[in-house]
């Protein structure tokens, strides 16, 4: 009797929320094992099916080797296969009774920090991983370091090939040490460390009977229990206009709906917006979906508003509250990566483009590059070049409405487009 | 579709959005469903579309995926129609349900459907028929597919490619820009980070989309549960005749060559993915409602790819179609 009253009040008290999606990235070096590890969770999530499997034992077989190659499952196009290295960003999925994943899995070459860009971008968390034989090393700082520029608040560095030292908790505390010593210049939030073999499969999904000293969880159920609901803002209400919604039928002859994603924040219907880059106010009308009316909306909800007042709204605008303004500027402080081959022109012009809008803008002034390695700030090296980090000025054409990365992940970003090729050729975050 | 009927039919699977705001109240919005930030995303790339070209199209197969992305459609525009035409590429070799269905379906979200017809392109001399055991016009869709393209200047191709499909499919982008051939150089794909699409282009280039990128096939089953979107019937248990090649049950059509040691059965199956009525390989299966399916696929074990014939050619089979122009 009593257990039951305790087992009510547990259901009562305010339950952590574990979103039911998590996104994540994964970075290592080419031999750190990470395409073994993710071959790991997905075979012992069982997320792999006969048929993919049977492929790569035939593979093994064809190769004389003693454990199936798990790489195999990840590695996709032809070239990758060929040369035995992963060349783009992977996206691959699975789900435990508790949790989808996403996992955007990124090469570790030095030449594709791109790739770990891009694969940050829109991950909640990222899996570093380290080899336990050699410990940490500029890759590391490298894969931290991106990871704490595009806002990823957790990390957990997987130590990997354990079996390899015996399994032995001094290595792993050693390299423990080490880290928390370098991540201190690195603004990590939250950081964990799981001592893993991806190969034999200790700690990835089943605890390891080889490491009776490590008390933490597997990796898999750390992922799967993990919060991470601070990806999203939920107090800066934005809404950056995608497309106007106008019927011109006979039911919804008058409607003029705006299009897009709460991109952080929530709005209420009959409450006060404010359109920019007018400056001009309004009420909510309705907040419409498919489903029916809302009285409110959330992020990432798509939804589509009306305003009481005709005003001239189109994509690119935002609606905010007043009360929370985004800052509008034509000069910008951004910290950005570069995708190209073409280096980035000091002077040179490009379009700029944020979640929904854009402007051309030029390159004013780079002020400093970035050494991943050492992370130092090389203010003397003005070459921006592919895989490069730096921090640069811009001056826009229009103004443009934002919020630092930093604060909103949403508005905070932005990517710059090459006029002639139309190729993306950096993506930036706003200081 | 009407809108009455869908209110007073189906619950909001949403209900829980009419509360009043509050941070707690986001939280627990996060947690709901992973379905609804997988919609939610989905929409937001669609209306990305309809934002960014000028004369966008979406490849409708009859298959529960596209049937899946016109629904979301419907929902990314509403009250509006769905402002561009469906494709539905004829191999000349389809499931009569999915041709019925897909004349339904038009209808009933008050679209606009264009037909690219295999046959024209052989009668044409585009496209050369296959022939032996395991003739099909699979691969020959890609010579009408950009015919359509070109012909109708269309600038992105919307299609239901996931990336839990197949290992090519792993590293598409939700927006994959083509050359003006029509390829796919995946080599030189452009970064996408966050939710900002890069859909410029030259003159005679186009894209393909893929709002269902990040979905997988239990996702799209039990959004389809969800959300009670009406399906063809074959997809669910049914009987009919059958032969089995290599492990494969396949549907007989008349036109289809048998080996000699194969013979035509009638067999209780249903479809998993439908596609050419030559390369769709059949369940045995006693299905008849979406959740019996899911429980079988939620059980199953082979990947809905390992019925495909098209994929079974060879280990990089897919990725060698979407270099020259394929879904």
């Amino acid at each position: 009797m009593k257990n039951k009253i305790f087992k009510t009040k547990n259901i009562n008290k305010p339950v952590p929320p574990i979103a039911s999606l998590l996104r994540f990235t994964t970075a290592g070096n080419v031999d750190d094992g990470k395409s073994t590890l993710i071959g790991r969770l997905l075979y012992d999530s069982k997320a792999i099916f006969e048929d993919q499997m049977e492929a790569i034992e035939l593979s093994r077989m064809r190769k004389g080797e003693e454990h199936i190659n798990l790489a195999l499952l990840t590695d996709g196009l032809k070239a990758e296969r060929e040369q035995g290295i992963t060349i783009d960003v992977a996206y691959r999925y699975f789900a435990t009774p508790q949790r989808k994943f996403i996992i955007a899995d990124t090469p570790g070459h030095i030449q594709y920090t791109r790739n770990m860009v891009t694969g940050a971008s829109t991950a909640d968390l990222a899996v570093i991983l380290v080899d336990a034989r050699h410990g940490i090393e500029e890759q590391t700082i490298r894969h931290s370091y991106i990871a704490t520029l595009l806002q990823i608040h957790h990390i957990v560095i997987c130590i990997n090939k354990m079996d390899l030292v015996n399994f032995s908790q001094e290595v792993y505390e050693q390299i423990k040490n080490d880290y928390k010593s370098i991540s201190e210049k690195l603004e990590v939030k939250d950081i964990h460390f799981i001592p893993i073999s991806a190969l034999l499969g200790d700690n990835v999904v089943n605890k390891s009977r080889n490491m009776p000293w490590y008390k933490g969880p597997s990796l898999i159920s750390f992922l799967e229990t993990i919060q991470v609901d601070d990806t999203i803002n939920l107090t800066v209400p934005r809404f950056p206009v995608q497309y106007v919604i106008r019927p011109q039928s006979k039911e919804f002859h008058d409607y003029r709906g705006y299009a897009g994603m709460i991109t952080s924040g929530f709005f209420n219907r009959d409450e006060e917006v404010l359109i920019l880059p007018s400056g001009l106010t309004s009420m909510i009308k309705s907040i419409d979906t498919y489903d029916g009316k809302l009285q409110t909306a959330y992020a990432p909800q798509s939804v589509s508003i009306t305003l009481y007042d005709n005003i001239d709204i189109s994509r690119g605008n935002m609606l905010v509250k007043p009360d929370f303004l985004p800052r509008i500027s034509q000069k910008l402080d951004v910290m950005i990566c570069w995708f190209n081959e073409r280096p980035l022109l000091l002077k040179g012009k490009y379009i700029l483009r944020l979640i929904a809008g854009e402007t051309r803008c030029m390159i004013n002034e780079i002020s400093f590059k970035m050494n991943i390695n050492t992370l130092e700030k090389d203010s003397s090296d003005k070459h921006i070049k592919m895989n490069d980090i730096a921090r640069i000025s811009i001056k826009t054409v229009q103004p443009v409405f934002y919020d630092s990365y930093s604060i909103n992940r949403s508005t905070g970003c932005l990517i710059l487009i090459d006029e002639v090729t139309n190729e993306t050729v950096a993506a930036g975050m706003m200081i | 579709m009407n809108k009455k009927e869908k209110k007073s039919g189906k619950k909001s699977p949403a209900g829980d959005k009419q509360e009043t705001g509050s941070t707690k109240i986001i939280q627990r919005f996060l947690k709901t469903n992973h379905l609804r930030e997988l919609e939610n995303e989905s929409i937001f790339v669609f209306r990305e579309i309809a934002a960014q070209f000028q004369n966008p199209i979406l490849l409708f197969s009859g298959g529960k995926d596209s049937i899946v992305l016109v629904h979301l459609a419907l929902k990314a525009f509403y009250p509006a129609i769905i402002p561009f035409p469906l494709l539905h590429i004829d191999t000349g070799h389809n499931f009569i349900e999915t041709l019925e269905f897909r004349d339904h379906l038009v209808e009933k979200i008050q679209g606009r459907l264009i037909v690219g017809s295999v046959q024209e392109t052989i009668d044409q001399g585009k496209a050369v028929e296959e022939t032996g055991f395991n003739a099909s016009r699979n691969k020959l869709q890609t010579t009408t597919l950009l015919d359509a393209i070109y012909a109708y200047k269309f600038d992105a191709a919307i299609g239901g490619g996931r990336r839990d499909e197949e290992k090519a499919r792993a590293k598409e982008r939700f927006f994959s820009h083509r050359d003006e051939f029509g390829q796919w150089n995946p080599k030189n794909q452009r970064p996408e980070l966050w939710n900002i699409y890069n859909g410029r282009k030259n003159v005679g280039e186009h894209f393909r989309v893929f709002p269902i990128s990040n979905w997988t096939e239990l996702d799209i089953w039990q959004y389809i549960l969800e959300e009670n979107i009406e399906l063809p019937g074959i997809y669910f248990t049914h009987t009919r005749e059958v032969f089995c090649r290599d492990g494969v049950w396949l549907a007989y059509a008349p036109f289809m060559k048998l080996k000699p040691n194969e013979k035509v059965l009638v067999k209780q199956v249903r479809c998993r993915t439908v596609g050419d009525i030559t390369c769709t390989g059949l369940t045995l299966s006693k299905a008849s409602s979406l959740k019996k399916i899911i429980k079988e696929i939620a059980a199953t074990r082979v990947t809905e790819r390992g019925s495909r014939w098209d994929d079974k050619r060879s280990d990089t089979a897919m990725e060698d179609r979407k270099v020259e122009g394929y879904f």
